[in-house]
């Protein structure tokens, strides 16, 4: 029986809705939808699975505004048991450091933790980089980019798959362990109708702040980095000349022939 | 006289081409700054490698040679990288940004309290020599310029394919560091390894990509590719399904292609793709989709049924039917 997996899963804007406005160098998100960070459900998907094989509660935590409370709601109608939004004004322009200490910090007060899932990545920031610096704070192992948790055995040993360069590896890992799982590794499940219902409606959210967690301002948000933005710019698309072509698919074999027979 | 570290990725001795990239980098920084450019180079058997590594910017070459080092492994690499900082406190550590190199410096950045700048296509320092460079973020469309500050060392990863590989005429050392500490993996071991043929098309001179519109039919992609000499690659999601291997995957989190010609297949135009089609030559996209995002990226857009399409164009590149 497995104790603790835990989540840290976040929420993005969706990339291709978020607009740059170059005269006033920022981005807006505001027009943006948002949704779980993609990798983030591979890694709650195979955090239920995991229960599903070998029981233990899957707790999701978050590190972000009040407002991420809806898609927190929606981890647990997919099937976590309990959720954890960890808000505060002072964590605001945290970059990775403070990211990994106060996430860190929240999952040892949740404590009785043997498997941490994150996601490979996000799409908005895409570091990769909290997965391991949580192992680091934590002290435990950490395994990134991996697509499958094979078994896990009752020594307290679990078999991985990692993707690597031109294939894979399968890794014995010792638990506790993070691992960060890569996007579109399995299919996320859709919520029961019912239990979203009963997540929207009645499922208790907890909410930390960073006092409940022991740290102080200057430990997190702006001051606790170790980065700072100086400029943000927009990368422009090349110049194409977008041309649109349309016909007959024979006419347009031929157009293609056309413009390919310079390249044979 | 201060060092500039790259860490020098290698899987059984084989020497990762990105890492060289980041290394002929550094000695270009290196000679503008003042900094000693040390190539930090784990691995099996790689002492009689040093050579090949060292040529292409290096003052220095540190080796440590160990059979648990064959293979990538985040809790003996992590252990190595701390012991090799500590005793040599350099200013800057730079990783290629690998799926290892990240996985790497991430756990490096905590350890030391340090600055870490993520898949970085530009890199160069302040006058207080912090590190700065430009993160690319939401897949790619806007770009930020990060500065390390404070603490050392300053960490990066850098994008493959953004710089060169270089080779320099200068003399280098080389230096093989015996750390007196056990290298017995506890906790993380390696029970097997599969491998197929890495293709490598960023260096590809033409590719056909087959997004999600072909509906996996690698077939019918491969054959068209054959037909026109180029190589294949293909959107995330049909690596996601299997179809294809993940390595000719292009995008943020795949390959950047720089190829002369790329004929893209049924892909919409997500961020996260486009941001590896940008150094394309020409660009011929098939979508049934006049509006797709992907028009924006492309110099012709053409519109229809790829399945109508490509095997008529199939026919005409084999001659059996008169253009
Ligand atoms: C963190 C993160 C990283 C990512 N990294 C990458 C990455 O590196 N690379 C990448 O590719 N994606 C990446 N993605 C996914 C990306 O956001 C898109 O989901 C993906 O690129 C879409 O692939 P597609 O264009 O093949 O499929 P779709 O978006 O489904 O587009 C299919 C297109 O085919 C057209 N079509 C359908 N049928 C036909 C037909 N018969 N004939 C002609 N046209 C047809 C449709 O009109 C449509 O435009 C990433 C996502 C995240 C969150
Ligand atoms: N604010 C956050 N709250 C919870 N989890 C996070 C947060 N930021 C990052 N993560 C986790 O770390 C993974 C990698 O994020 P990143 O290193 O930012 O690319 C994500 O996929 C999440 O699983």
């Amino acid at each position: 029986m497995l104790r603790n997996i835990i989540v840290a899963l976040k929420v993005v804007p969706k990339p291709e809705e978020v607009t740059f406005n170059p005269e006033t160098k920022t981005v807006d998100r505001s027009k943006a939808r948002n949704e779980i960070n993609p990798a983030d459900k591979n890694a709650l998907e195979l955090a239920l699975r995991l229960k599903e094989k070998y029981g233990g509660k899957v707790i999701v935590v978050s590190m972000g505004p009040p407002i991420w409370d809806k898609y927190l709601r929606l981890a647990v109608a997919m099937g976590a048991d309990d959720a954890i939004l960890i808000s505060d004004r002072a964590l605001a322009g945290s970059d990775t450091f403070p990211t990994t200490r106060t996430l860190a910090t929240a999952i040892k007060k949740i404590g009785n933790y043997d498997i941490i899932l994150c996601g490979e990545e996000s799409s908005d920031g895409g570091t990769g980089q909290v997965p391991p610096g949580i192992g680091e704070w934590l002290d435990i192992p950490h395994i990134t980019f991996i697509s499958d948790i094979i078994e896990i055995s009752e020594d307290g040993w679990a078999e991985v798959k990692r993707t690597i360069k031109g294939g894979h590896e399968i890794l014995k890992v010792k638990l506790p362990f993070i691992a960060a799982v890569e996007l579109g590794c399995n299919t996320p499940r859709f919520p029961d109708f019912r239990r979203k219902r009963w997540a929207d409606r009645e499922f208790q959210l907890t909410i930390w702040n960073i006092g409940d967690l022991g740290l102080n301002p200057e430990e997190v948000g702006l001051k606790g980095s170790k980065t700072i933005v100086v400029d943000l710019e927009e990368v422009r698309p090349p110049e194409r000349k977008r041309e649109v072509l349309t016909g007959a698919p024979d006419e347009l074999a031929k157009k293609l022939y056309e413009l390919l027979k310079g390249y044979l | 006289m201060e060092e500039l570290w790259v860490f020098i990725e290698q899987d059984e001795g084989e020497v990762e081409e990105s890492s060289l990239e980041v290394l002929s980098k550094a000695r270009e920084l290196g000679d503008k700054y003042g900094f000693e450019v040390v190539a930090i180079f784990l691995g099996d058997g790689v002492k009689n490698k040093a050579e090949e590594v060292g040529k292409h910017g290096a003052s220095k070459v540190l080796v440590v040679d160990n059979p648990n080092l064959r293979h990538y492994n985040s809790e003996l690499y992590s252990k190595v990288m701390e012991k090799l900082i500590m005793k040599y406190n350099p200013n800057t550590v730079l990783f290629s940004a690998t799926r290892n190199g990240r996985d790497l410096a991430g756990r490096i950045a905590v350890k030391f309290k340090s600055g870490l700048l993520a898949h970085v296509i530009s890199l160069d320092f302040d006058e207080s020599k912090d590190l700065v460079g430009k993160v690319p973020g939401f897949g790619g469309n806007i770009a930020a310029v990060v500065k390390c500050i404070e603490s050392r060392p300053q960490l990066a990863t850098v994008t493959p394919g953004v710089f060169e590989i270089k080779e320099y005429k200068s003399t280098f050392e080389v230096i093989e560091e015996d750390l007196g500490v056990e290298l017995e993996p506890k906790n993380i071991k390696i029970l097997s390894k599969e491998k197929g043929e890495y293709i490598d098309i960023s260096k590809s001179e033409k590719v056909v990509v087959a997004g999600m519109g072909t509906g996996g039919r690698m077939d019918l992609v491969e054959e068209l590719a054959k037909l026109l000499g180029a190589d294949v690659g293909v959107t995330r999601p049909l690596a996601d399904i299997g179809v294809a291997p993940r390595d000719i995957q292009i995008g943020s989190t795949g390959v950047t292609l720089k190829s002369k010609l790329a004929l893209i297949l049924g892909a919409s135009g997500a961020p996260h793709f486009t941001s590896g089609i940008k150094d394309c030559g020409l660009v011929i996209t098939v979508n049934k989709d006049p509006e797709a995002p992907i028009k924006e990226y492309s110099d012709y857009l053409v519109v229809g049924d790829i399945f109508e399409i490509i095997p008529r164009l199939v026919k005409l590149l084999r001659g059996e039917e008169n253009a």
